[in-house]
């Protein structure tokens, strides 16, 4: 008789979580499947521009090599190399496979995949659907893994909440805590693996372009339970982005990519409409500063621009640090037809057509480059191996992490459209890394135990957070510890800043410790649910802003004028933080520089 | 903030619990230029006390992606199925009347379960019918304009908008409703999703397939991405039609 097989649990449904629950369901494993939504609902949907993969089709020579070159150069030096090396090889059959589950893929007029420009490359490059790309390639997974689910391949549990995972008497992870979040009730799963694709920790700055789920909880309770975090300083601020009460609105990259142009009044104080302002009077500043890639320059180099020309020079639209996103040049069923979706959002918002009127925008935080530490197997090729069990793996066995919840890929600054490809690449890899240490581990003997003792912990926990009682307001912490990291952690750094937000976000800690849970009910209480996750985002936040005072040097994202210049000798090394009694411990490893040659990082 | 320019009316229909009772609850926020619903229940969120100044419950609602992508958002917002994230006050009157979608079990206050719209795609089969992940090349060959058709159909982002308008879909009847039908026609255009159109007409062939379409039109007035769901259920007629000939023919 044929032995069950033991089951893998997939925390996060969006596109790195279904990739990897796909790839485990192909080679018959049985997966569980945990989200806070439904996964179709996930953050993924919010990526707009498009997909990377030098599949070359406008007769430009490119190459995965260039696309490599590009992701590590856009990075600035500080990824780790073999895992972008295999992605971006791996990129255009990714696209294919994309394709032929359905992504309805903008196409040329012989029928072809269609493909346009993104920033920190001169290549066409990017694969798109219309301005939604990110939203059709998590519906294609999704589908994919419905139809595992009704071959009873898949289960799902929507609408639970990852609270931590279980380790055995030998440290390895043997399954997780989750809480229902209708009934409230906290239960543990026993797990032969669990992969965390939970995404980013965006919330940690209050108001972002990510969506409400994205508060980095997972990773900050891993964290907590010994897992390594890596490179949390560096944060990607997007450049476009439309301010609201709620939250920043992304609006693309692939505006520019398709012809969108950013300028300023060349001169201080000029208050006149945008259109009435004739084009002599107006200063292309990234264009005029980067002629070879203009609009296209990496988001780190145009977000410190736009801070530059609308901080320190005085020139930003209406006095604040905007700057005016130009279409109205392009032609307006063109445009609609590429960037519809993006230029909607903008008429909802502001009110305004972007097709009459210059789209006045802000810089946002976006994109955490920094995760969960996950390291790799390689092949003796280079490549990085999928069936060697630390592909992927953090420091905890058994315990993976993929998509934007890994500390991999991007180094110091993620290009635009390599996100998408990172998480589905990552879990193309992952899921097989996971299946390879279930086979070769042996059956947890002590699971059951560790299991309810998570079950117990947790229980206590959420009780006792119930039943406090305190003057403390948990989403005024929340807003105070948004305002503080978006001021101080963000496109500028200085070292007497992170120092004061540290102490600021140790005080927030001790205010959470007298909060009130608003609701002492279980049924769907999102109160409490929220309290849980706040704790975690301190403890991120602290995290974050220790690795930026740490580091002492100006490197992609990270950038602190008391040090402008980025300093391999001492800081070509990645940040690895560990939990320590009084908060983060700091150590540093090498980067691996195996696979192309450190350089000046120049986009004259 | 007494003046109607200054703040926004909320009255709110809760529901503690699925078997509970409902109750109205008013409150008053500060008004934000071009503020959103959304941005109304978080104030909520943060200080949970009524208009009579009585400390509550925070409102519990569902959102994520805050622009109209994820679908979480819908409610009924002075009657209407729409999403909290893209409607602004400042289109609205001076109090809002929110109450959660009534075609769908309320699990509290304004979120509901929309499971079942989720099971009527394991129904119809809807996705493209694939051997597996590993490479295989390029997909089929599609012109530009089958590619717009579909992304047409593939932005449904599953909210529940055109459900709850459609008189024929409630819970006396067995209509699978307009968003699953709209996913039949989009997967029934691709070239590799035609492979099994048959199995995903015989679902709407079953009872509660699409002879229950009572062609109110509502579904696509109400659908706030523009999805062409009318259009693709005349279409689905056709397509039916010719399957149960194609059956009784006994092809």
């Amino acid at each position: 008789m044929a032995q069950e097989k033991p089951r893998l649990a997939v925390v996060g449904g969006g596109l790195a979580g279904l990739m990897a629950t796909i790839r485990i369901a192909e080679a018959g494993y049985p997966v569980d499947l945990f989200s806070l939504t439904p996964v179709r609902r996930s953050h993924s949907v919010c990526a707009q521009g498009g997909i990377n993969a030098a599949v070359n089709v406008k007769g430009e020579d490119d190459s995965p090599q260039i696309h490599f070159l590009d992701t590590i150069r856009g990075g600035d030096f500080l990824a780790d190399q073999p895992l972008p090396f295999g992605m971006c090889r791996a990129a255009p059959a990714l696209i294919h496979l994309l394709d032929r589950m359905g992504v309805p893929f903008n196409r040329t007029p012989e029928g072809n995949l269609d493909f346009r420009r993104f920033g920190g490359t001169l290549y066409h490059r990017t694969a798109f659907a219309g301005a939604s790309t990110g939203q059709q390639l998590l519906y294609a997974l999704d589908e994919q893994t419905r139809r595992f689910e009704t071959e009873g391949r898949v289960q799902k549990f929507e609408g639970f909440e990852f609270l931590g995972i279980a380790r055995d008497e030998e440290g390895t992870c043997c399954g997780l805590a989750a809480m229902d979040l209708r009934s409230g009730e906290i239960r543990a799963f026993p797990a032969a693996a669990v992969l965390l694709a939970t995404g980013g920790c965006g919330a940690i700055f209050g108001l972002t372009t990510n969506s409400k789920d994205t508060t980095g909880s997972a990773a900050g309770a891993v964290y907590q339970q010994g897992a390594r975090y890596a490179n949390g300083e560096f944060v990607q601020v997007h450049p476009t982005a439309v301010p609201g009460g709620d939250k920043y609105r992304l609006i693309s990259e692939s505006v520019r990519g398709e012809g969108g142009r950013i300028w300023v009044p060349a001169a201080p104080g000029d208050r006149r409409a945008p259109r009435d302002i004739p084009e002599s009077e107006r200063d292309y500043f990234l264009e005029r500063k980067y002629p070879k890639y203009g609009n296209l320059l990496p988001r780190d180099i145009a977000t410190q621009e736009i801070f530059r020309v609308c901080v320190e020079e005085g020139r930003g639209v209406g006095g604040e640090t905007a700057v005016y996103l130009d279409v109205t040049h392009l032609d307006r069923k063109w445009v609609e037809s590429r960037l519809g979706s993006v230029l909607d959002i903008y008429r909802t918002y502001v009110g305004e057509d972007p097709c009459e009127t210059p789209m006045k925008i802000f810089p946002a935080v976006h994109y955490s480059m920094g995760g969960i530490w996950v390291g790799y197997g390689r092949r003796a090729d280079g490549f990085p191996d999928p069936h060697d069990p630390r592909t992927h793996r953090t420091n905890i066995p058994g315990l993976y992490a993929l998509g934007e919840a890994d500390h991999q890929y991007h180094g110091a600054n993620r290009l635009g459209a390599n996100a998408l490809l990172a998480c589905i690449y990552s879990g193309t890899i992952a899921g097989p890394a996971a299946i390879a240490h279930v086979e070769s581990a042996g059956r947890h003997a002590t699971a059951d135990a560790a299991l309810a003792r998570e079950g117990w912990r947790w229980r206590e926990h959420f009780d006792a957070l119930r039943a406090r009682d305190g003057d403390e307001n948990l989403h005024r912490i929340h807003r105070d510890l948004g305002k503080w990291m978006r001021e101080n952690v963000t496109i500028v750094r200085h070292n007497k800043a992170l120092a004061e937000t540290d102490g600021k976000i140790r005080e927030l800690m001790d205010r959470w410790r007298r909060a009130r849970v608003p609701d002492r009910g279980t049924w769907a209480n999102q109160s409490l649910r929220f309290a849980n996750q706040l704790w975690n985002m301190l403890v991120l936040a602290r995290v974050i802003t220790l690795g930026a005072l740490a580091r002492n040097e100006s490197r992609g994202a990270h950038y602190k004028p008391e040090f402008p210049r980025r300093n391999d000798a001492e800081w070509l090394k990645t940040t690895i933080a560990t939990a320590g009694s009084d908060g983060p411990i700091l150590s540093y490893e090498p980067v691996d520089t195996s696979l192309a040659p450190i350089q000046e990082r120049t986009y004259g | 903030m007494d003046d109607a320019r200054d703040r926004v009316v909320l009255r709110i229909l809760r529901k503690d619990r699925p078997d509970g009772p409902s109750r109205w609850e008013t409150f008053a926020v500060a008004r934000e230029p071009r503020m959103n619903l959304i941005s109304c229940l978080l104030a909520i969120q943060q200080d949970p006390v009524t208009i009579e100044g009585t400390p509550t419950t925070p409102v519990a609602f569902e959102a994520n992606c805050l622009e109209e992508v994820c679908g979480s958002c819908s409610m009924l917002i002075d009657g209407i199925p729409r999403q909290a994230c893209s409607t602004l006050v400042d289109d609205l009157g001076p109090t809002i009347e929110l109450r959660p979608l009534t075609k769908f079990p309320v699990v509290r206050d304004l979120v509901v379960d929309r499971a079942a719209m989720f099971e009527a795609l394991k129904r119809i089969r809807a996705w493209i019918p694939l051997d597996g992940t590993h490479e295989l090349g390029p997909g089929p060959r599609v012109s530009e304009r089958e590619r717009i058709f579909c992304y047409q159909l593939s932005r449904c982002m599953t909210c529940g908008c055109c459900m709850e308008g459609c008189p024929q879909y409630n819970r006396r009847s067995a209509f699978i409703g307009p968003a699953p039908l709209a996913q039949v026609r989009l997967f029934n255009a691709h070239p590799t999703g035609a492979m099994i159109a048959g199995e995903r007409l015989g679902a709407l062939l079953a009872p509660g397939g699409i002879a229950d379409c009572g062609n109110s039109q509502n579904c696509v007035r109400l659908c706030p991405k523009d999805v062409p769901i009318t259009d693709a259920i005349a279409d689905l007629g056709w397509q039916t039609t010719k399957e149960l000939i194609r059956r009784l023919l006994g092809h």
